[in-house]
């Protein structure tokens, strides 16, 4: 076997033939095996489901946003329409995290949508080998006396065993990823209870804290960009130092700033 | 020979290609040793392709342990690393 496997698949082969001597003792009776792949087939259901609920809950998350979005956008409208320009820069403070927020949970749905289609792929894979599995050691068993059939049902079991393996590798990862996303989704729950989103006409006057968060949460030149095409649209004059945003701006101000996600 | 690409399946090389494959991935191990992100992309790149472009798809009812499994493809610089080290992707 030299020379058959470089550096990089040895250590993965190793370690996957670790995972294989923990999930199948070889004392193991053979419909036993066949329970443990089973067993195994119905984990990878259950990660496919988490995945799906992890992804949901992000998609409701989503579409809130998307409301405060809308909201916050009229609400800086008719601030900067009753010439309050302080109310309208604060609601495009906060429409301006919204927004950062929800590119990145944009971001967080597809990988996960990426992870479903991966253990989708993994489950059809499994439950093919376990089949051909099933069919074979019946075979065997009415072809070969039992100490010969206990040899070849043996090697059978171990090209299921890979794929349980791998299975078990790729349900690790988006188990991993996904609690990465779950720590995401606290995160924009956790600004949504701080009333991050919430309606500013709601402010009293002066800051509060949560402004003075915002200011250094949210991009100031983004805002100001929003701010002064706003005015533009309304017909307002602009200020002085609102006039140069606005020809920088009329480009794409869309476009909220990357979001520093890890 | 058999070669897994985990999370994505099995391939079936002619026995001839194992020096070229184990070329492949040595530049892998290099990449990730000397800890070059663009190099370790490239290799890594390079050797899942040769092994989808080189080998037939194992028919996913076909029951054979494979000779060679390579990490899964989304496998990153930083997991390849800790792999190495014994730790990550399959804890120990």
């Amino acid at each position: 076997m030299a020379g058959l496997a470089g550096r990089m698949s040895t250590v993965v082969k190793a370690k996957v033939s670790k995972l294989l001597d923990r999930a199948e003792d070889p004392g193991e009776t053979l419909d036993y095996s066949y329970q443990k792949q089973v067993e195994q087939l119905q984990n990878v259901k259950k990660g496919i489901a988490d995945v799906v609920t992890a992804k949901k809950r992000l998609q409701m998350q989503e579409s809130s946003l998307q409301q405060s979005l809308v909201k916050l956008d009229t609400q800086a409208r008719q601030a900067l329409s009753q010439n309050n320009e302080d109310l309208a820069r604060a609601a495009l403070e906060r429409k301006n995290v919204a927004q950062t927020e929800l590119q990145s949970l944009d971001t967080q749905v597809s990988e996960l949508e990426d992870q479903q289609q991966k253990l989708t792929d993994s489950e059809k894979q499994l439950r093919a080998k376990i089949e051909a599995f099933r069919t074979k050691k019946e075979v065997i068993k009415a072809q070969y006396s039992a100490a010969e059939a206990q040899v070849r049902i043996s090697e059978a079991a171990t090209g299921v065993g890979e794929q349980m393996a791998d299975v078990g590798l790729a349900m690790q990862r988006a188990v991993d990823k996904t609690e990465n996303m779950r720590a995401r989704a606290d995160a924009v729950q956790e600004l949504e209870a701080a009333g991050t989103f919430d309606d500013v006409t709601q402010l009293g006057s002066g800051e509060d804290d949560i402004d003075k968060q915002l200011k250094q949460l949210s991009s100031q030149s983004q805002v100001d960009d929003d701010l002064a095409k706003m005015k533009a649209e309304l017909g307002q004059a602009p200020s002085e130092a609102s006039a140069a945003q606005i020809s920088s701006a009329s480009g794409e101000g869309q476009g909220a700033p990357e979001s520093g996600q890890a | 020979m058999i070669v897994r690409i985990s999370g994505e399946g099995q391939f079936e090389l002619d026995d001839e290609e194992s020096p070229r494959l184990d070329e492949l991935e040595n530049a892998v191990v290099g990449a990730v040793e000397a800890c070059d992100e663009d190099a370790y992309e490239q290799a890594f790149t390079a050797l899942l392709d040769f092994v989808r472009a080189t080998g037939d798809a194992v028919p996913e009812d076909q029951l054979e342990g494979s000779d060679v499994i390579l990490p899964p493809a989304d496998t990153s610089l930083k997991e390849a690393a800790a792999d190495f080290s014994g730790e990550g992707l399959i804890p120990d």
